[in-house]
């Protein structure tokens, strides 16, 4: 199958789109960027191949009559499967590195302690996993780093406690800390196979898809021996000039935003853009071609990093922040010129006995404040408007930016995809297809 | 790639040389100093007393290129003067209060004069004043350029100036040098200049060229040295632009590009106009940025800061004290912003340009303010590609190459998306 990459190296996170020849999606894929963007390129990469498997895998089972009935709760039950396996194999993999960098120490009965308290905490996080990864059960974090993160801290706390001061959080997280991100530099490639497989037997046994397992197994084989033709790639974000691509196969950011929002909504004509270290406010034609822009200068404050400081200050994951602003019943006015002031103001404010909800509210507000400001100097917002990077994920940005867009604009048609971090991978494909 | 050193290059260069020696030497051989700037200077008449010229933001750009912007800031910073006070100011303030070492090491001599030829740029005014505060009062003229506010020079308007220049500037020369106005030299020199104005309006003319044979920006910002500061109505100053005219007719008769200081570029992708000084501190590294990508700049405003000569003004011997009012008033830096809007959009059309970048400066509030309209003015006249980044001039803390280098990119990539949609419709 022929097909076509974009790849977008961002500041905090990596994607890479697979498309086909009709300009389809045919699967995604994300990582941390780390500081490591070739290998960052390379695993958001085998994570979208892995992806356009699942899709083929799925646009086979519906093209199947048989399988009519059953492929609504078909599907999730083989994704939520699947990933299990996937984050398995990663707990596998970090189990083993903590305990080859335990074998390390020279301590022998800090050692056998930690080792124990490591192997316990890794062994709930596994049995937990099953729940997490239940079909319909409400949606995790993309990355491997959230998830385990959120659980190994729970269970760490757990452990202290039972320990009485024999272990400390400090060295606990340490080691937990060290292992991770080389599990983030573990290419998983060619995992669908094992991953797909590990779902298709576990799903096949269920009562309701017992009839339909030589249809679901046909459908798997076929997505997992599919070759794909790499006509060409294109790349973007700020790691792409670390991409060992020719020229021709580079495009800045700005262009692939504006033509991957005219994909989504072809009747787009201004792009909000909030990636991890810059906001951009982008004017695009008909066609999607950039006519104007605007970036943030000298200053990152109100950028998806900002996010990530708050977040830490409240010791908060980054993806939990937006949850908790939806919660508040009033908006406390957060200053939105310097991420580390606006630090010191959160402190102030937790200080005076305001609540977290109700700051954490202001402070998306300030975001946006910002991202205003930016929007009128490229030309204003007009209609329609299209919002995009992963801030967007954000429901609680993306409710201030209602709102402020009503206030300022009037009623103007405001498109967020749920696909939106990947709005610049999409265009760089869309580009490596066609070179517009 | 070859460097060739052109004979003009080294003509400059020994011109520059020679003319801070003899300002290190004023002192002891009796020479009178004047410190002004360069939009609306009046070399021609202060030469004509035998007095020496001191351009101080020729001096701060200088000191930013040989990388001394950084202290001499961080010292008018420890003086008082504020983070967002113009960097041109604090670079000059820096180096005064450090021992006045211009750039060829040699030391400049305090002014005998300060003449405030008062060109549409506000804080030229508190620049005096700080200068005249520093040096202990020197004898000060301020002359009132009335700005271009409806876009026309009006007779009234020059009278207004030539009269000044007449009742208040010459007196004041001949006070401070002890010489005699001498009306026959001034002539001389007028007449002078407008030669070598003929031969300027040449060179940045020969941009219209395909391949253009000059970098009308990185390069115009060298071609304008002499012309813009201490030279304009001097024999040397005539022969830098007779010869630098041949080498760039030369140029032109070869089919060949500007010449960078990678050697010459070998092929043009895009032809902008560029609105707003460069940024001195990287000034190669900026450059290299435009050059990398095959980017030659064809017109440029600030390439008219110190004089706009295209539009057929020169400096007239038969009208001495008129034509010297009309130059002050028809600097860049004193048309309002319809009138820099209509100036760009003709360069835009008149080089064939592919679009426009503004360089806009962080610290400069008077030209930086009303450049977001020029630029949407100039995208809805033209239907030219507009690009925007932002830098400072002599402050290195304010080019942030990662960012501009990325906009910039943007910005050509969005020239060559344009040019595909032109292509296809």
């Amino acid at each position: 199958m022929n097909c076509f990459i974009g790849i977008d190296l961002g500041s905090t996170t990596s994607k890479a789109i697979f498309m086909n020849e009709q300009e389809k999606f045919l699967g995604r894929g994300i990582t941390n960027s780390r500081s490591n963007y070739h290998l960052a390129c390379q695993i958001a990469r085998e994570e979208a191949e892995n992806n356009s498997r699942f899709s083929l895998l799925e646009q086979m089972i519906r093209a199947n009559p048989r399988c009519k009935k059953i492929v609504a709760s078909l599907m999730p039950w083989l994704f939520s499967r699947y990933r299990l396996s996937e984050y398995n194999a990663q707990l596998r993999a970090l189990r083993d590195i903590c305990a080859t960098d335990l074998n390390a120490w020279k301590d022998p009965v800090s050692v056998s302690l930690y080792r124990e308290v490591v192997e316990k905490i890794l062994r709930q996080m596994a049995e937990e996993a099953v729940l997490f990864f239940q079909s319909g059960a409400s949606s995790k974090s993309d990355f491997f780093r959230d998830i385990a993160t959120s659980q190994f801290m729970d269970h760490a706390q757990d452990q202290i406690r039972e320990h009485n001061g024999k272990i400390t959080f400090d060295r606990l997280i340490g080691i937990f800390d060290r292992a991770i991100i080389r599990v983030e530099s573990i290419s998983f490639a060619r995992a669908f196979s094992e991953n797909i497989d590990f779902a298709y037997r576990k799903v096949s046994r269920l009562p309701e898809f017992l009839d339909f397992k030589d249809d679901i197994y046909q459908a798997v084989k076929y997505a997992d021996e599919q070759e794909f033709n790499i006509v060409n790639i294109v790349g973007t974000g700020y790691g792409r000039q670390r991409l060992p691509f020719d020229k021709k196969q580079l495009r800045s950011e700005i262009l692939c935003h504006g033509l991957g929002a005219h994909y989504m909504f072809p009747k787009t004509r201004t792009v909000l853009d909030i990636g991890g270290q810059d906001t951009k406010a982008i004017q695009i034609d008909a066609n999607g071609i950039v006519e104007n822009f605007q970036m943030n200068d000298r200053c990152a404050a109100g950028c998806g990093r900002y996010l990530g400081y708050v977040a830490d200050e409240m010791n908060m994951g980054v993806h939990e922040l937006g949850p908790q602003a939806l919660k508040a019943t009033k908006m406390v006015r957060i200053n939105s010129t310097c991420t580390v002031f606006a630090g010191a103001e959160l402190r102030q404010r937790l200080a005076l006995g305001e609540k977290r909800e109700d700051i954490l509210a202001g402070l998306h507000r300030a975001i946006i404040l910002r991202a205003m400001s930016l929007l009128a100097r490229s030309g204003g917002i007009n209609n329609e408007f299209t919002f995009t990077g992963g801030v967007a994920k954000n429901q609680a940005a993306t409710g201030a930016l209602k709102k402020l867009v009503l206030e300022n604009y009037g009623n103007i048609k405001i498109n967020v995809s749920p696909d939106s971090i990947y709005t610049g991978a999409c265009g760089a494909a869309l580009f490596a297809g066609n070179s517009k | 790639m070859e460097v060739r050193k052109e004979k003009s290059m080294t003509l400059q260069k020994d011109m520059f040389a020679n003319h801070f020696k003899r300002l290190s030497r004023a002192g002891e051989e009796g020479r009178k100093v004047v410190y002004t700037f360069v939009p609306g200077n009046l070399n021609e008449l202060i030469r004509s007393f035998d007095m020496l010229p001191v351009h101080p933001e020729i001096n701060a750009l200088q000191s930013a290129m040989r990388k001394k912007s950084a202290n001499y800031i961080r010292e008018a910073e420890k003086h008082g003067h504020s983070e967002d006070v113009c960097t041109y100011v604090k670079c000059d303030v820096g180096m005064m209060k450090t021992g006045n070492i211009g750039p060829t090491g040699e030391k400049l001599p305090d002014p005998d004069l300060l003449l405030l030829s008062y060109t549409g740029c506000f804080t030229f005014m508190k620049w005096f004043e700080i200068l005249r505060q520093e040096y202990n009062n020197p004898p000060t003229v301020m002359l009132q350029v009335p700005y271009q506010s409806d876009g026309k020079i009006t007779p009234e308007m020059t009278n207004y100036v030539a009269d000044q220049l007449r009742d208040v500037v010459v007196p004041a020369m001949e006070k401070v040098s002890g010489t005699e106005f001498d009306a026959e030299k001034l002539r001389t020199f007028l007449a002078s200049s407008a030669r070598a104005e003929d031969d300027l309006v040449a060179i940045l003319a020969s941009a219209k060229n395909k391949p253009s044979p000059i970098d009308a920006y990185f390069g115009g910002v060298y071609y304008i040295g002499p012309i813009f500061t201490a030279f304009r109505g001097f024999d040397s100053c005539e022969e830098y632009y007779r010869v630098l005219r041949a080498e760039i007719e030369e140029r032109v008769n070869n089919g060949q590009g500007p010449i960078t200081p990678e050697g010459q570029m070998s092929e043009e992708k895009y032809r902008l106009v560029v609105e707003g000084p460069p940024n001195w501190t990287s000034f190669r590294e900026f450059w290299k940025m435009f050059y990398d990508e095959s980017a030659v700049i064809v017109a440029s405003s600030y390439t008219k800061v110190g004089g706009i000569y295209d539009n057929g003004f020169r400096h007239d011997p038969a009208r001495p004290f008129e034509s010297l009012a009309d130059y002050c008033l028809g600097c860049y830096t004193n048309l309002n912003l319809p009138s820099r809007i209509d100036l760009l959009e003709k360069y835009i059309k008149d080089y064939d340009a592919d679009g426009f970048l503004i360089n806009s400066i962080k610290s400069c509030n008077s030209f930086s303010a009303g450049q977001l309209l020029i630029l949407r003015e100039l995208e809805d006249r033209t239907g030219k590609a507009g690009g925007f980044i932002e830098s400072d001039l002599v402050d290195p803390r304010y080019f942030s190459p990662a960012n501009i280098k990325n906009r910039l990119e943007s910005y050509f990539q969005m020239i060559d998306a344009k040019r595909r949609t032109v292509r296809n419709a």
